[in-house]
């Protein structure tokens, strides 16, 4: 199976080329995947942890989420 | 002197995809740039992934996003943009986007905004607010376009960059 391609345009010239990526290319393409999905992974944890933390203190306050935004206005 | 705008160079994905559209040898003459797009993704749900001159390191960027459901925003350190229509979109239905690159062949660090919308026959789609900064000096004379997590665009995604004179 061949490789992904990639299209490159050259704004001086014009001219337009499609070009097979190198394995290396693919290589690193794949290891940008997996820290894209570990950064996203991250990124969901911390939200969940915040969302977790703010009905936490909520509770603790004895307040609604209503009530803390009118406290904050 | 009016503002003006001007095609520097355009493409259309062909059939099979492409993993990437990458500008080279963009001209220094323009005060801004201006990239509209128009894309969609083979595999995923991805976001719009940009580089300049060959280099992904070193963007920051804030954002806005609401989904039809809920607002959300944030902040992270990665060359991320716009959401890119997901291949679980409806069939030939594209996004869209516009990134703007102020003062792109200056020699200061360079601050670009970009904006886009996803589209789709059901209840989710995206839109977003992107402010960027790339902490490096150098002309822009680069931009690829990937998708963040890789994969492809698939056929008749397109990418116009235009140069702003005068901006």
């Amino acid at each position: 199976m061949p490789n992904p391609t990639r299209i490159e345009i050259n704004c001086e010239t014009g001219v337009e080329s499609i070009i097979e990526l190198t394995d290396a290319e693919v290589a690193e393409m794949t290891y940008a995947a997996e820290l894209a999905a570990e950064k996203k992974a991250e990124e969901n944890a911390k939200a969940e942890a915040d969302a977790t933390a703010k009905a936490a203190l909520l509770v603790k306050l004895g307040i609604t989420a209503d009530e803390a935004k009118l406290l904050l206005a | 002197m009016a503002n003006t705008f001007e095609l520097i160079a355009s493409s259309t994905v062909g059939s099979g995809g492409a993993s990437s559209i990458d500008f080279t040898s963009i001209p220094s003459t323009y005060t801004d740039l201006c990239l509209k797009v128009s894309t969609r993704h083979a595999t995923g749900s991805p976001y719009l992934a940009v580089a300049f001159n060959g280099s992904s390191a070193s963007f920051t960027y804030r954002y806005l996003e609401g989904s039809g459901a809920a607002a959300s925003s944030g902040n992270g350190s990665a060359n991320w943009s716009v959401a890119i229509n997901p291949s679980s979109a409806t069939a030939s239905i594209f996004s869209n986007g516009e990134i703007y690159i102020p003062n792109y062949a200056g020699s200061t660090n360079k601050s670009f905004s970009a904006d886009g919308v996803t589209e789709n026959n059901g209840t989710t789609a995206y839109a977003d607010l992107f402010a960027s900064l790339w902490s490096n000096t150098a002309a822009i004379n680069q931009i690829t376009l990937s998708a963040v997590g890789g994969g492809n665009f698939v056929q008749y995604s397109t990418a116009y960059l235009y140069g702003v004179k005068n901006a």
